[in-house]
């Protein structure tokens, strides 16, 4: 029977031995491909079950937090403010995933990065999570205050601190309420989020930042950044001539000023007085499309900002004008590009040239921080289960856009815009406010624009410490005061909320 | 060094094992000892002491690997058991409370497993019909979608367990016998020489009511494991290929027929080829055990730190895949390790046999458990189709743990004497 038994302990052993491979191409070699595998929901399961850090404002407002529950999960995850941060600190699903800090901040709050790993095993004794908590730098005030000046409109928000990037409001018209997004019933959720989908005004999408619209006039900024940054003028030399309307080449189309108006003078005034002749004169002319192409994007346009939530979009500047017809002359330091009408638009802010809410703040923080476009950052500090910040965002200088030189006079054209010009609805007592209106023909048969706002101020001989951009989408009528009008007194409001804590 | 003491010290590290694991998953889940560790910490050392004493006063020669594998496996299971769900958990204490007692009542009334073979008529009886027990209305109840348990009070038992081991005996005791004559061959079909069939007779009689039963029973696993039980005995027994060759024509001749005949054999063989075609309803178990398993990868998620929950059946047929989530492959690919060593020690065991009745009871209890092993862990991680016997010692289940415990018992006893007669 020895012999019997040998044999068939050899069988069995040749068996064990087949369950030893296996083992090894499912928990090694087909283990990847097998975590990836589509029908796998243990990742996004196991998120979901973890406990998962607060987000909550600088000022200490909670976003979002984890709560007991009973049901599928042990907890649940609750927006405590509802629309307000749907845009920033965004959502938590177990059927659709993520979206905002939530998504692009996923590690960090639930305890998946190595400085929360090793915090937590230095806890494991005295019963801590090592999940993190985010600190946002949005203030909850200002945040409010966006929100109440915008009102039912569409439109958009952003509010940066140009000194270090803090991103201190962020909101957009129309938001939604996250809580529909977090729930058990998969049925009840997919139901919330196709009826999102299908709603007026795309609440699931940020018109901050990740929407691009017409500048408008906003855009005057950059055209008269490139022509200071290129010598082609100063502020006061040349004078240019008091029109109706610029007439380019190689076309029968004018660019009118609004209603008609005459206006000219040095580029101060044209930008007080945000004159759409002079400024096709100066992008077509003395400009020059390489000039104005490189100047919008050391702002940062045609690339996507550092923001650090996800799916943030770039702002578009048209590179291509056709080919070089004429040569710089003295007359005209620009030459002559086949397509400068569409570069005399380009420089006004028309035609294709297409912006975020998020890039015409960051323009507005260039100038106010002596040319360099800060990093913009959602989120300041992750602190651990004991409070300690575990990671920090880095502060930093995104673009260089202009020189100081030039980040001053810019400055200056924008003080006088809110002194005595189109923004007079931005003149706060106490403080340096200088600012850039825009009104964005969307259309004409109804006319319709976009009414818009870019601003800064500060304390009087201080740099400036808030950078805002306003947008107010869609609105009827066509009319030069639009953005100082509609957009100004939002862009105040929440100026107020910023300086008179 | 006596076998005892290496014994002792051999359970001391099982003890180890499953109180750190025990501790580790605690921390892993809550960050924090349960309140009843200490009373359990007792509990566990004192059980082992317990049988560790009945193994010296009892069996003191027999060899002193096969209890600490037992605990080893019997701990790091039940530890996962009290991870997946505590209520189970609690039961299943008291049936390894059980089972140490009978094991132990066992050695102390069985001195000669000899004196079982007069019984072996009356044994067979009593597996066939611990087999049918269950197929009687009001008395069996059928659990997902197997009618192979018996209600009683508040517990559920699966007879076929037991009925395993009483036929292990049946057969050694039969095949140690008739070997002889076994090898004789008397007729010839084709190149194959079979043996008198009257000497096949009452054994083929009861492996056919067997397999019926359980074909009628739904209950695949087993049926297969009786079907390699009877196979690998009698080939230890006659030592002749022609078995073999006849046994697994046979078997694919079944197994082709089951397969056209049953839609749930056939929906067994599609889940296997391919789990994932359906992995949210047909495929869900098999599906979500490989993506248990690859969560694990080769270090695991760290006890208390996976999701192993999700796999349907987790504390029963799927346990590897949830010791293969938390302890990687280097846990699972342990516990393997463990059942070799468990079969090579059985089989050891049973070439050193004071008689040749105890030498075939020995090997084949052995193939009884290395093979149902196989089959599950095989069903677990798709080198075959799954389907749902325990893992010995290791799965949830009373009847099984039993079953385990008894066989455990036999072994011991039969090392015991054969290392007394040597």
């Amino acid at each position: 029977m020895t012999r019997g038994i040998q044999h068939v302990a050899l069988v069995l052993m040749g068996c064990f031995g087949l369950l030893f491979v296996q083992l090894n191409r499912i928990q090694v070699f087909d283990a990847e491909s097998l975590r990836d595998h589509p029908e796998n929901t243990r990742t996004v399961q196991r998120d979901f079950e973890r406990p998962r850090g607060r987000i909550v404002t600088a000022d200490g407002v909670v976003v979002a937090q984890s709560e007991a529950a009973e049901g599928s999960f042990d907890r649940l995850r609750v927006y405590p403010e509802g629309d307000l941060y749907a845009h920033s600190a965004g959502w938590f699903s177990f059927n659709l995933g993520a979206d905002g800090v939530e998504r692009a901040w996923n590690d960090q709050l639930s305890g998946r990065t190595a400085g929360l790993q090793l915090s937590g095993l230095a806890g494991v004794l005295d019963d801590r999570e090592e999940i993190g908590e985010v600190v946002l730098n949005l203030d909850h005030d200002i945040q409010l205050a966006a929100r109440a000046a915008l009102g039912d409109r569409r439109g958009a928000v952003v509010v940066l601190d140009p000194r270090d990037g803090a991103v201190l409001a962020l909101w957009g018209y129309p938001s939604f309420d996250p809580n529909e997004l977090a729930g058990f019933s998969g049925g009840e959720v997919n139901e919330a989020y196709r009826a999102l989908l299908d709603a007026d005004g795309d609440p699931l999408r940020p018109p901050t930042h990740r929407e691009i619209y017409f500048p408008g006039s906003t855009f005057k900024i950059v055209t008269a950044a490139a022509a200071l940054g290129e010598g082609v003028v100063t502020l006061d030399q040349p004078v240019f001539p008091e029109v109706e309307s610029y007439q380019p080449r190689f076309t029968d189309r004018a660019i009118s000023n609004f209603g008609g108006r005459t206006c000219g003078g040095p580029l101060r005034d044209l930008v007080r007085q945000s004159c759409n002749a002079g400024f096709a004169q100066i992008g077509a002319e003395l400009v020059g499309d390489v000039a104005l192409v490189r100047t919008a994007e050391a702002f940062g346009f045609n690339a996507v900002p550092p923001l650090d939530l996800p799916n943030t979009v770039a702002s578009v500047m048209p590179t291509d004008f056709g080919i070089q017809l004429e040569e710089p002359t003295e007359e005209v330091p620009a030459g002559v590009v086949s397509d400068v009408p569409r570069l005399a638009q380009a420089s006004i802010g028309q035609n294709d040239v297409a912006a975020t809410p998020l890039q015409m703040a960051l323009v507005a923080a260039g100038v106010a921080n002596g040319g360099r476009v800060p990093v913009p950052r959602v989120v300041d500090r992750v602190l651990d289960a004991r409070g300690r910040a575990v990671e920090s965002t880095a502060e930093g200088t995104w673009r260089t856009a202009t020189s100081a030189a030039v980040a001053a006079e810019l400055r200056e054209a924008m003080l006088l815009t809110v002194a005595d010009g189109t923004a007079r609805t931005m003149a706060r007592d106490g403080w340096v406010v200088g600012a850039k209106t825009g009104t964005a023909q969307v259309g004409t048969e109804p006319p319709r624009s976009h009414a818009w706002m870019i601003a800064f101020a500060g304390r009087v001989g201080q740099a400036p410490e808030v950078a805002i951009a306003v947008l107010v989408e869609g609105l009827d009528g066509s009319v030069d005061a639009t953005g100082g009008t509609v957009a100004g007194p939002i862009a105040g409001a929440v100026l107020d909320a910023v300086l008179e804590p | 060094m006596k076998p005892r003491n290496v014994e002792l010290g051999l359970l001391l590290l099982a003890f180890i094992v499953t109180i750190s694991a025990s501790a580790l998953t605690a921390l892993g889940r809550t960050a924090d000892l349960p309140v009843d560790f200490v009373p359990f910490l007792i509990a566990v050392l004192l059980l082992l002491l317990a049988a560790h004493m009945v193994v010296r006063r009892l069996a003191p020669a027999a060899n002193p690997l096969l209890l600490p594998l037992a605990a080893l496996l019997n701990g790091l299971g039940y530890v996962m058991i009290a991870r997946l769900d505590p209520d189970l958990a609690a039961n299943q204490s008291a049936w390894a409370f059980l089972g140490v007692a009978g094991f132990s009542l066992g050695l102390l009334i069985l001195p000669d497993p000899r004196k079982l073979e007069p019984y072996r008529y009356t044994l067979a009886l009593a597996g066939v019909v611990l087999l049918l027990l269950p197929l009687i209305p009001r008395v069996g109840v059928e659990i997902n979608g197997a009618r192979i348990w018996l209600r009683v009070g508040s517990f559920s038992i699966q007879p076929g367990e037991f009925a395993k081991v009483t036929l292990a005996v049946f057969l050694a005791s039969y095949l140690v016998e008739k070997r002889e004559l076994l090898r004789v061959s008397t007729r010839r079909i084709g190149p194959i020489h079979l043996p008198d069939v009257k000497h096949f007779g009452p054994m083929l009689l009861a492996l056919g009511v067997a397999l019926l039963v359980m074909l009628a029973q739904r209950d695949l696993g087993s049926s297969l494991l009786f079907f390699t039980l009877f196979l690998s005995m009698l080939y230890m027994a006659t030592e002749r290929v022609a078995f073999v060759a006849v046994g697994l024509t046979t078997f694919a001749a079944a197994a082709v027929l089951a397969w056209s005949r049953f839609s749930h054999v056939q929906r067994r063989v599609d889940i296997w080829i391919d789990p994932f075609a359906d992995a949210k309803n047909a495929g869900f178990q098999i599906a979500e055990a490989a993506f248990a398993l690859a969560d694990g990868s080769i270090s695991g998620t760290g006890l208390g730190l996976g999701t192993p929950g999700k796999v349907p059946f987790a504390a029963t047929d799927m346990i590897f895949a949830a010791i293969g989530e938390e302890l990687g492959l280097l846990g699972a690919s342990a516990v393997i390790a463990a059942f070799i060593l468990f079969c090579t020690t059985g089989f050891r065991v049973a070439t050193r046999a004071a008689s040749d009745f105890e030498t075939l009871l020995a090997a084949g209890l052995t193939a009884l458990l290395g093979f149902q092993s196989f089959v599950i862990i095989g069903g677990v991680i798709r080198v075959l189709p799954l389907t749902g016997v325990t893992l010995p010692f290791v799965s949830y289940g009373g009847s099984s743990l039993l079953a385990n415990y008894a066989i455990l018992g036999l072994l011991l006893r039969i090392s015991d004497r054969g290392e007394q007669a040597a």
